[in-house]
């Protein structure tokens, strides 16, 4: 078997495009070994920098190139590099955050089953940006096939010279650990990650200090998504205008988008951030429509942590600003459809007995608060819900927003607070009428 | 030693890489877990002497991780996932089927230890929902008759 998961991308449709580039090859059956990878162009970009570029000029690249992280937050690339000292005497040390646990997100999957090479790559030029020596990679210990295909892939890479001591002649030297989880949400979240990695429970760390300032072992550390170093060669390559050239103003680059759900072509595709939310779910090269022709309900655009759209709302591009003017998040790309006749209480049920199960616990409002939402909307969906739940909902809610260590808490809520508000009558008919407002079927 | 010679030389070959002891011990855990499919307070001192890391430690960091249990499951491992991609196309019934079919409920093994089925949090196969874990392996794209046959053919031996 060549490609692990049969999932669909729009790799196909790529081919020849001069600015979509992450997927250019991933539907090439041999692109995950070395030789394939160096007949693209591999490893061209990691030349470069080790050959003519300082570390301050691929930082500067890449700030000017607009990159921003791809894990969620958006946080630019560029400067978060900046922010590790340059004058410390201590190590540094970079992460690749191959954790993928959000749900709905399924994308830096198939950048290391299909393309490991290019997210080692991305991993060294941000090492060599940052002075660091040592790197990781944290794979979500469920990924077997993803450890074992970048475990190769950075085999072949020590092999030829690509990593290890004096590379490319440069007396640069640059050890990879490929550290897998264990079944924890939480170790996607950068503090979680590095507590994950130095031994410890993979609970949140309380902020300042930042990780660019003391992350792992109390030294400088950056955490960076596997998508978004997966850019960083494409970056040195082709340059910073070329990729500001693509997207928006504020959102410069391409995005990798999860479609899932009530959709009748689920799959991962690469756009243009700025690319329409409704073309994505609508158009035959994409989503191609709501499945068994029924009415769209609502989209989850980012992922589980992020507000809900109303049908209305989703003609809208996907980048940073459109979607927090339209109430929600881009998140981490993992759009999730669903159809008129899901049922919102027994969605967010679902979504809180996650998020209960995941919080790590180190903070009440999130620890205590998602078991009270669980138990009352628990409740509601049995038909057993009392006529001042939704105001007990919206207080608990309110009482863990912005009031916790890590942005699980906010997480948490943001998404069953974007349904009390657009689908209350929803909520309270389910309340007075002890069932769903609609006849929900999810047959298998 | 519980713990084959093999495994005890991959845990000091990972651990030889971190620059800090306590690094090696999801590594560790991971590789005992791998040879034995649980890992207990035994194995937690056999690990404890090979990486030189107080039991306690590992011990409480293993608590921390669903991925290290500390009994032995089935010789096969159903992984169902649970969350919201895969339930909107029917996970939840799915669950129930498996349930049916192998007389037991979620969190159970069958009696001739040949099945344990569990549901799980999202497995990042959300485009090509519902989906099982089995082992090491992610089944994709499932419907009833996909399902069927997979447990067929494992029932079988296959
Ligand atoms: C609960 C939680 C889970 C997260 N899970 C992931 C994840 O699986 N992968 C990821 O890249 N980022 C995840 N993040 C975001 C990371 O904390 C961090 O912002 C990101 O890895 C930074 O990389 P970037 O700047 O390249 O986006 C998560 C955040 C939270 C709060
Ligand atoms: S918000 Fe939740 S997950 Fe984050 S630190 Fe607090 S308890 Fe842990
Ligand atoms: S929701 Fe089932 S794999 Fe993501």
């Amino acid at each position: 078997m060549t490609f692990y998961s049969p999932v669909l991308t729009n790799a196909k449709e790529i081919a020849g495009h001069d600015k979509l580039h992450l997927f250019e090859f991933v539907e090439d059956e041999k692109q995950y070994q070395l030789k394939r990878y160096l007949k693209h162009g591999g490893y061209a970009a990691w030349k470069t920098v080790l050959g003519k570029m300082k570390p301050e000029e691929v930082i500067e690249e890449v700030k000017k190139s607009g990159l921003r992280g791809r894990g969620g937050a958006g946080f630019p690339t560029g400067m978060k590099w900046s922010f590790v000292p340059k004058d410390s005497p201590k190590e540094r040390y970079l992460c690749c955050n191959a954790d993928e646990s959000e749900p709905g997100t399924c994308k830096d999957r198939v950048l290391m089953e299909r393309d490991p090479h290019v997210v080692i790559e991305g991993m060294a030029i941000g090492a060599y940006a940052i002075g660091c020596h040592l790197m990781f990679c944290y794979i979500r210990g469920e990924f077997h096939h993803c450890i074992e295909r970048i475990e190769k892939a950075t085999e072949e890479a020590y092999s030829k010279g690509h990593l290890g001591k004096n590379i490319y002649g440069s007396g640069y030297d640059l050890e990879m650990i490929i550290h897998t989880g264990a079944g924890a949400y939480m170790c996607g979240e950068e503090t979680g990650l590095l507590n994950s990695i130095e031994g410890e429970k993979g609970m949140a760390r309380i902020r300042p200090p930042f990780p660019a300032i003391e992350g792992l072992w109390e030294c400088p550390t950056i955490v960076n998504n596997v998508e978004s170093l997966a850019a960083v060669p494409h970056i040195i390559n082709r340059g910073a205008d070329w990729y500001r050239s693509m997207g928006t103003e504020k959102s410069a680059g391409t995005k990798l988008f999860s479609l899932s759900g009530h959709i009748n072509r689920p799959g991962n595709y690469e756009v243009e951030l700025g690319f329409s939310l409704q073309k994505l779910i609508y158009d035959s090269n994409y989503g191609n429509g709501i499945s068994d022709g029924k009415k769209l309900k609502a989209v989850i655009p980012g992922g589980v942590s992020t507000p809900f759209l109303t049908p209305d709302k989703v003609d809208v591009p996907l980048d940073y600003e459109s979607l927090t003017e339209a109430g929600s998040m881009l998140g981490s790309g993992g759009v999730i459809v669903l159809h008129e006749d899901t049922c919102i209480v027994w969605t967010i049920l679902k979504l809180i007995k996650f998020f209960r199960h995941e919080s790590c616990g180190k903070c009440t409002p999130c620890r205590e608060g998602t078991g009270w939402l669980e138990q009352i909307i628990q409740k509601i969906e049995d038909g057993r819900g009392g006529p001042d739940d939704l105001e007990k909902l919206d207080s608990i809610c309110g009482n863990i927003l912005g009031r916790t260590i890590c942005p699980l808490g906010d997480a948490a809520v943001m998404p069953i607070q974007s349904t009390l508000k657009d689908w209350r009558d929803e909520w309270l008919y389910h309340i007075e009428h002890k069932k769903c407002l609609v006849k929900q079927d999810f047959g298998f | 030693m519980i713990l084959s010679e093999k495994t005890v030389k991959k845990i000091r070959e990972k651990a030889s890489k971190y620059p800090k002891r306590k690094g090696a011990i999801l590594p560790s855990l991971t590789l005992a877990y791998k040879q034995l499919g649980y890992v207990d307070n035994e194995i937690y001192i056999e690990i404890s002497e090979v990486i030189n890391v107080p039991q306690l430690e590992i011990a409480e960091a293993a608590s921390f991780y669903t991925m290290f249990p500390k009994k032995p499951r089935g010789k096969y491992l159903l992984q169902v996932c649970n969350n919201i991609s895969c339930a909107l196309l029917g996970a939840d019934a799915m669950v129930d089927r498996l349930e049916e079919k192998l007389a037991i409920k979620r969190g159970e093994t069958t009696d001739d230890g040949l099945f344990t089925l569990i549901s799980v949090e999202c497995l990042g196969s959300c485009c090509t929902a519902p989906m099982i874990q089995i082992n090491d392996d992610f089944h994709e794209n499932l419907t009833r008759e996909k399902l069927d046959k997979l447990l067929e053919s494992l029932k079988n031996g296959k």
